[in-house]
């Protein structure tokens, strides 16, 4: 990873000098004895991509959002005034004030339900997608590496988490656990999701692993754990990447569908799935309690998505 | 071929033991009694209880279970429910039509609506209808589905009024239609962006060139030339979407009331019901593993670079 902190932060100061289109860039070219890598020309490609600007702008502010949810409001997501608020209309002009999105049944602000909500959605997919790409690509390079026996376990292993749909496979985790903490949503989904990387990783070893770069690292005498680390894993990389901020995603749909159903985060946890499927006693006659966390997860989920599409156009030279 | 498929059959038995046991050890691992739980909130006579377990064999070891189960298994039995003592097949070939009948519904509408849709987009990548496609589909993915699902209910059936707001009649054709629009939603979003990826990629290549410059009608090069060449990941998503669409359909059958598997084993989870639960996804995996080899033997059709001998 220290490696492409360091790619791109020379893509920075090179683009500093030449602001203008990558043509110039190209034209100028980097200083001799300095290659572009892979990285420093995906991360050129990214910052003239809109999608990844206004992707990278969300994730930005959601993160502040799920980090801070104090900053943006006062009202107290847990409780309500039932008598007075209950299932008040949305005053739309009243920016960030308690009743800016209305109130739910029990009068609580769904304003601050909605800012409260983003950390344990945000915290889950994070979460899930770190342990996955940790186990998982650990797995896949092994099993692509070292080959044999190793291969043969692993493929099998994850043949068989393949054959079990993730949804299905998470709800029967998860209905054993009476105390669903953000913890063991997370462990439940990365349990049964880290096969996908798995089988990326392991792809794209298999095709690194023979390049001559890693022969000659070889016949210098580099140990294994030296060319596993430094030599093929930064080459096979850019795959796993793509795969992990796509699914980044999906595991939040994952964690809220499993809210929904009554089998995701515990009764004290504001999860927008939850608020959902509270919403849907009534939606006919208060759209709004369904509206407010539906569109927040909607745009936090569409915000990974595209930052994830924006990433696959920029390491896949087939799509230039 | 013959070969082919009798190996593929072999290598079968060791994943579909791996996943059958995988979810038997899942149920049966974790937390939860279903015995105790058919006496709800009254504290259980201790000696009833026991008996029962006794009767079920879930006094044996783990692996002694497994391997009772699995040898029922082999004779077509899938054990019985421990409240009502019904069994378990008569509850899945109950469900299993109705999510049958929604999954290929789905299916098709991902199938014929996604390809075109992600035809569309990648011969025109870049212009409007290319825009328009990638818009459609980032937002199809990014909505959940059981937010599609309840607007949907909410607005053709409750406002609108041109379904009914629940399936009141599973061999209804017209009463299924919206849900499988909906259960198929995410999986035509995947269709389409990885046609069109495909699409985009293969428009470049020489046999298109070729193609062009032999004076082949238009719709001749893009059906034969370039849509064949560029179905494989496509087939492969769809192949595997089969498991997902007739097990994941939860949620779906869950808004619309459809008496399908998934609401089986929503009410299986309830209720503890383990046969219930690892008797479902064994047919699941079954389906899982038979769709995959079909889409193995379909890549040699569309590609006949692919030889299995």
């Amino acid at each position: 990873m220290p490696d492409l902190t360091k790619t791109t932060a020379t893509a920075t100061d090179e683009q500093s000098v030449t602001p203008d289109a990558p043509v110039d860039a190209i034209a100028s070219g980097p200083a001799p004895g300095k290659p572009r890598s892979l990285w420093n020309d995906a991360w050129r490609e990214l910052r003239s991509n809109p999608l990844f600007v206004i992707s990278a702008f969300l994730i930005v502010v959601l993160l502040v959002v799920a980090a801070f949810p104090g900053l943006f409001t006062d009202a107290n997501p847990d409780s309500g005034d039932q008598v007075n608020h209950f299932l008040g209309k949305p005053e739309l002009t009243h920016f960030f004030q308690a009743d800016w999105f209305g109130y739910d049944r029990v009068g609580r602000s769904i304003y601050s339900r909605v800012v409260h909500g983003a950390r344990n959605s945000i915290l889950v997919g994070v979460g899930v997608t770190i342990l996955v790409t940790l186990f998982g690509g650990l797995c896949g390079m092994l099993a692509g590496y070292f080959g044999g026996f190793w291969d043969s376990l692993i493929s099998r292993l994850t043949d068989v988490f393949f054959g079990i749909p993730f949804l299905l496979g998470a709800m029967v985790v998860l209905n054993a656990f009476t105390d669903r903490t953000v913890w063991v949503v997370m462990g439940a989904l990365a349990f049964l999701g880290w096969t996908q990387i798995a089988r990326v990783m392991r792809g794209a070893v298999i095709t690194t692993k023979h390049a001559d770069y890693v022969v000659a690292a070889r016949a210098l005498g580099a140990g294994t754990k030296r060319i596993l680390f430094r030599h093929i894993l930064p080459n096979a990389l850019a795959p796993v990447i793509v795969v992990a901020t796509i699914s980044l995603g999906t595991y939040i749909v994952a964690e809220s569908t499993l809210s929904y159903l009554g089998l995701g985060l515990g009764d004290g946890a504001i999860s927008w799935g939850g608020d959902i499927s509270d919403a849907t006693q009534d939606i006919r006659n208060n759209p709004h309690t369904l509206f407010f966390p539906a569109g927040m997860l909607s745009i936090t989920v569409l915000a990974f998505i595209m930052m994830g599409d924006a990433v696959r156009e920029a390491l896949d030279p087939k799509l230039r | 071929m013959g070969r082919y498929v009798a190996r593929r059959l072999l290598q079968m038995i060791p994943v579909f033991i791996g996943t059958t046991l995988l979810i038997f050890i899942m149920v049966n691992v974790l937390p939860g009694d279903p015995v105790r739980a058919l006496w709800g909130d009254k504290p259980p006579d201790p000696a009833q209880v026991a008996q029962i377990r006794h009767d079920r064999g879930l006094d044996l070891p783990l692996w002694q279970q497994y391997l009772h189960y699995m040898g029922g298994l082999l004779q077509g039995d899938f054990g019985k429910t421990i409240a009502g003592n019904r069994p378990v097949l008569d509850e899945i070939t109950q469900a299993f039509p109705v999510s049958m009948r929604l999954a290929s519904m789905a299916w098709t509408f991902e199938l014929i609506v996604g390809i075109t849709l992600g035809v569309l987009a990648g011969i025109k990548r870049g212009r409007f209808v290319d825009n328009t496609v990638t818009l459609f589909t980032l937002l199809v993915i990014s909505v959940p589905i059981f937010v599609v699902g309840l607007l949907c209910q909410l607005f053709f059936g409750n406002e609108l009024g041109w379904i009914t707001p629940t399936v009141q009649d599973s061999e209804n054709m017209s009463q299924l239609l919206v849900p499988a629009i909906v259960l198929g939603m995410v999986g035509l979003a995947y269709v389409a962006r990885l046609t069109r990826t495909s699409i985009a990629e293969n428009r470049q290549a020489d046999y298109m060139r070729t193609a062009v410059a032999k004076g082949l009608p238009r719709q001749r090069i893009i059906t034969r030339h370039l849509l064949r060449n560029s179905l494989i990941p496509v087939v492969t998503y769809l192949g595997t979407d089969v498991g997902t669409l007739m097990g994941g359909a939860v949620i779906t059958e869950g808004i619309f009331n459809v008496t399908g598997v998934g609401n089986l084993l929503f009410q299986a989870l309830a209720r503890r019901e383990g046969a219930v639960i690892v008797g479902v996804v064994t047919v699941l995996v079954i389906v899982y593993l038979i769709a995959s080899l079909i889409v193995d033997l379909l890549y040699a059709v569309l590609d006949p670079r692919i030889r299995y001998a």
